[in-house]
Parts: structure tokens; C-alpha cells; sequence
């Protein structure tokens, strides 16, 4: 696992709840809410499939770390790597 | 009645077993063909069912889809399937006089049904996996609600909960709200997605009234000796209704007139139903529309293919109309099966074509007619044309708890 992994299953993710946004050139630094149709409700989306599809639980105060595709695999890159060798 | 504003018809969306539209859905009513197919429902295999295929994406993103629920997805279509067919441009209109009042038999099961498979099945029933978008798919107002989101309307919108009388009963609350000027236009009609959710189907089976035969086609068969239950169907049809005054202003294409209505309730039991009570909401019906029974051309029957319903049916309907010696009475189950609050108003939209035509489509699979069944003027077989062509039809529509809804609709005459 790496950070380009992360960035990938994020944007899986979101390619599943917003399948009408074009992802060919999100850019890693950007905010997702300021390049995609993206509201909160799909940020709960993308929480609930982490947690469906890779065991990853995001806490609701740190929802903010998802923010842009950067701030993802920074933050989720441990929880992937500690899931792994549990 | 006289003192109240007539309010006429003035568009139809619709989505149906047999089309996605009124002409294709009445050509295969007159041509005897039925719209019944197998489904797979979960825990209880292929069952006949009656399964719209509309385009969903035609007025919806796939986000859209995702987010809300098949019942809102037909709301929608036929939301916008119906604003089309009145030629109304919504850019033009204040958004705010525009109601939606939408029948339902139930909602929500699909969705609590669905999240809770999913959360036994997959995750141990653990409920942080459940869904944050169970309680906005499964308000009782969700599919009118839809509608608002997806057209951006901001009048009154909200469900009228009927059990299977629905269809009628969200035109009549279209009606009543243009009367009393909440609005002016309704979107008025019902819709159902019952055939996802295998609760129905079980329900059904275990009160013995689910059909079952090996050609789905012929399993929903009113008045057959060989009925022996219900076939689910999903289904949406939404009318436009306007006040005739407001109307003829516009220069609308005016499909026709609400002549009367009439909803009143068995208060007797849970799901048997009671022919007085039918009888009675008939005559009060036509009462309300200042006619007398002779007037009605045409009876579009609620007959479920219940071994009693029917019968039940069928001897309230000899009772008003037996001596009539003109009126045709007809089923459009038998082709589509029951699409449960979508059905008054589905099965309505497939009779409209006849002040136009003439014609009373026919009721078929009736190979052979219990006695008890036996009603003067009933068409089987194939649709018959009626001499003097067909002026003022009236539509049954019942529902468990003892819910009995009448709506007579006559052709438009200025």
C-alpha cells in the first residue's frame, strides 16, 4: 500500500456516489468540494464505504482530513497500513 | 358541486408494465396483450410481477438515482412525462402554485428491507453500517418529495396514504386542493415500487392470495374460475389537473372533465372487503357528479384476482349497474397486474383513450367466468365497441383497512 494506492481507492469510491463527475483530472491538492459536485452527504458516503469495503473507520472529528485527495492519503495511508498487519 | 370550479385534465405521464407512455400502453390493451412477466424476488424466487423499464436517466443523474428511491424515480419520470404532455413550461410558471399530491399504498419497505438484508447478510448487524440515507428514502412523502428536489418546485407536495384505493385518492386531493385554490396546477396520481420489497409478495402468500401460475401471463385472471391471487406490479401515472377556467386561458389540450368522487371506508375489517360499502361509494360517486348510473359507460373494476375480492366486487357492481342495460365493465389487472397505489390512476390513463376511440379494452385470461363473477356489459376476450361511443367512465379502486375510492371522469364538453 501506498499513497497513490489510497488516492485510487478514494477515487473509486467516489466514481461509485457520484457517478455522473468526470475523474479523469482530479488534482491531489484541491479541495473535492472545490473541483466536484460533492455535498456532505456524499462525504458520509465515502465514510461509510471506507468502512464497508476496507474496514477503515473515519471518527466524525476527523471527517476534515478527507478533504482533498492529498489530506486522504495522508491520513489514510496508516489506518490502511495498520488494517494490513492486523 | 355545481358552485365549484370544474377542474379538467389536462396531461398524462405515466410508466407501466405495458409502456412508458399512454399510446403504446393502450395499443397493447386493445390488442389483448399482457404486460406480466417473471421477477426475482429475494427469499422467495421468480414470481409473475408487472416491471416498468423506463429510462431512469432520461430526467434523473445517475446520482440522483443513487441517492433516492425507485419509487421517487417513477414519481419523477412521470412528473415530467406528464408536464411535457400538458405542454407546460415550468420556466414560465410561479413554481410556488404548483402542488403534487401522489397516492401511496405503503413506502419505505423496500428500503428498511433492503438495509436490513444487507446488515444481517453482510455485517453481522452491526448498525454503524446502516445507511444515513434510510430516513430521507423512506419518509412517507418521499416520492412527491423527489419530484420537488428534481424540478425545483416549491408548492405543497405530500402523499396521500390509501392502500391500493391511492391512485384515486391523489387525483381527488388534487381536485380538492385546486377547489380550494392551494394551488394551481396539481400533479396529482399514484405510484408504486412494491414489487422490491419480497414482504409484499410474502404477505400475500401467507393470506393465501398471491397468484400462482406457470405462464406469468395469464396469472392475473379477474373473474376466473382458475384466479386464485394478486400479481404485484410497480408503477407510477401523474396527471396534470388544472381549474377549466385557468385552462382554456392557456389554451391547454383539455383530455377530459372529473365529473364526480367519492371515498368512503367498510369500517369492518382489516382485508376483507364489503360490497355494501363498494356499493354504496359508487352510488355516492355518481351522486356527486349528478348523474345516474345509466350515464356511466364505462366501470373500470379494482378486481385483484382474489377468489373473493372479485366476487365481492362483481355483486356491488350487478347491483348499481345490472339494470342499466348499457354500461360496459371492464379490468386492467388482468394485463398488468396490480400495481398497487399506482393503480386507480394507471388503470384510469388506459381507459382515457376510449371517449377518443370508443372502444372498452377487454379483460383478459377470463378462459372461463366464475358465475359469481357474472356482471351484464362485462367485456372479455377482445376490447368491444361501444355504440354511442364512450362519454363518462368510472373507476373502482379499494384498499385494505376497508378504503373504497370512486372518481368518475367524463369527455371534455365546453
Amino acid at each position: 500500500m501506498d499513497k497513490q494506492k489510497v488516492k485510487q481507492i478514494v477515487l473509486d469510491i467516489i466514481a461509485e456516489i457520484a457517478p455522473d463527475e468526470d475523474l479523469s483530472d482530479v488534482k491531489s491538492d484541491i479541495r473535492l468540494r472545490d473541483q466536484l459536485d460533492l455535498d456532505s452527504m456524499d462525504f458520509l458516503d465515502i465514510v461509510m464505504e471506507l468502512r464497508k469495503q476496507h474496514g477503515i473507520d473515519v471518527p466524525e472529528a476527523e471527517y476534515r482530513q478527507l478533504e482533498s485527495l492529498d489530506s486522504c492519503a495522508n491520513y489514510l495511508l496508516p489506518k490502511f497500513e495498520a488494517s494490513a498487519t492486523a | 358541486m355545481n358552485q365549484l370550479p370544474r377542474i379538467v385534465l389536462t396531461g398524462i405521464g405515466l410508466t407501466c408494465p405495458l409502456g412508458n407512455d399512454l399510446p403504446t400502453y393502450r395499443e397493447s390493451l386493445l390488442a389483448g396483450k399482457s404486460g406480466v412477466s417473471l421477477f426475482p424476488v429475494r427469499n422467495m424466487g421468480d414470481q409473475p410481477a408487472g416491471v416498468c423499464d423506463f429510462d431512469q436517466t432520461k430526467y434523473q443523474k445517475r446520482k440522483e438515482i443513487r441517492v433516492g428511491t425507485r419509487a421517487g424515480s417513477i414519481a419523477i419520470f412521470c412528473a415530467n412525462e406528464a408536464i411535457l404532455n400538458a405542454g407546460l413550461n415550468l420556466d414560465e410558471l410561479d413554481s410556488s402554485r404548483i402542488g403534487i399530491y401522489l397516492g401511496i399504498t405503503e413506502h419505505g419497505n423496500v428500503e428498511t428491507e433492503t438495509e436490513v438484508c444487507q446488515l444481517f447478510d453482510h455485517y453481522q448487524e452491526d448498525v454503524k453500517f446502516w445507511t444515513h440515507h434510510h430516513n430521507p428514502r423512506t419518509v412517507a412523502n418521499n416520492p412527491a418529495g423527489e419530484i420537488t428536489v428534481n424540478l425545483g418546485l416549491t408548492g405543497p407536495h405530500y402523499t396521500i396514504g390509501a392502500a391500493c384505493a391511492a391512485g384515486n385518492a391523489g387525483i381527488i386531493q388534487g381536485v380538492q386542493q385546486l377547489r380550494l385554490g392551494e394551488c394551481d396546477y396539481a400533479l396529482a396520481g399514484g405510484v408504486s415500487e412494491s414489487i422490491r420489497a419480497y414482504g409484499i409478495f410474502a404477505g400475500f402468500k401467507s393470506q393465501g392470495a398471491l397468484a400462482v401460475h406457470e405462464d406469468p401471463t395469464k396469472a392475473s385472471r379477474p373473474f376466473d374460475q382458475g384466479r386464485n391471487g394478486i400479481v404485484v406490479s410497480e408503477g407510477g401515472c401523474i396527471y396534470v389537473l388544472e381549474r377549466l377556467e385557468d385552462a382554456q386561458k392557456r389554451g391547454a389540450n383539455i383530455i377530459a372533465e372529473i365529473a364526480g368522487y367519492r371515498i368512503n371506508s367498510d369500517g369492518t375489517d382489516y382485508v376483507l372487503p364489503n360490497p355494501e360499502r363498494q356499493e354504496e361509494c359508487m352510488r355516492q360517486a355518481i351522486e356527486n357528479a349528478n348523474m345516474k348510473p345509466e350515464d356511466i359507460d364505462l366501470v373500470s373494476t379494482h378486481a385483484t384476482s382474489t377468489p373473493q375480492g372479485d366476487e365481492q366486487e362483481c355483486k356491488a357492481v350487478r347491483n348499481v349497474f345490472g339494470e342499466t342495460g348499457n354500461t360496459l365493465v371492464n379490468n386492467t389487472k388482468s394485463f398488468i397486474g396490480h400495481s398497487m397505489g399506482a393503480a386507480g390512476a394507471i388503470e384510469l390513463a388506459g381507459n382515457i383513450p376510449s371517449f377518443r376511440d370508443g372502444f372498452a379494452h377487454a379483460t383478459i385470461n377470463v378462459e372461463n367466468l366464475d358465475p359469481a363473477c357474472t356482471v351484464p356489459g362485462l367485456v372479455t376476450g377482445n376490447a368491444v365497441e361501444k355504440e354511442g361511443g364512450i362519454n363518462v367512465i368510472l373507476n373502482n379502486s379499494f384498499g385494505m383497512l376497508g378504503i373504497n375510492s370512486v372518481l368518475i371522469l367524463k369527455k371534455f364538453d365546453a
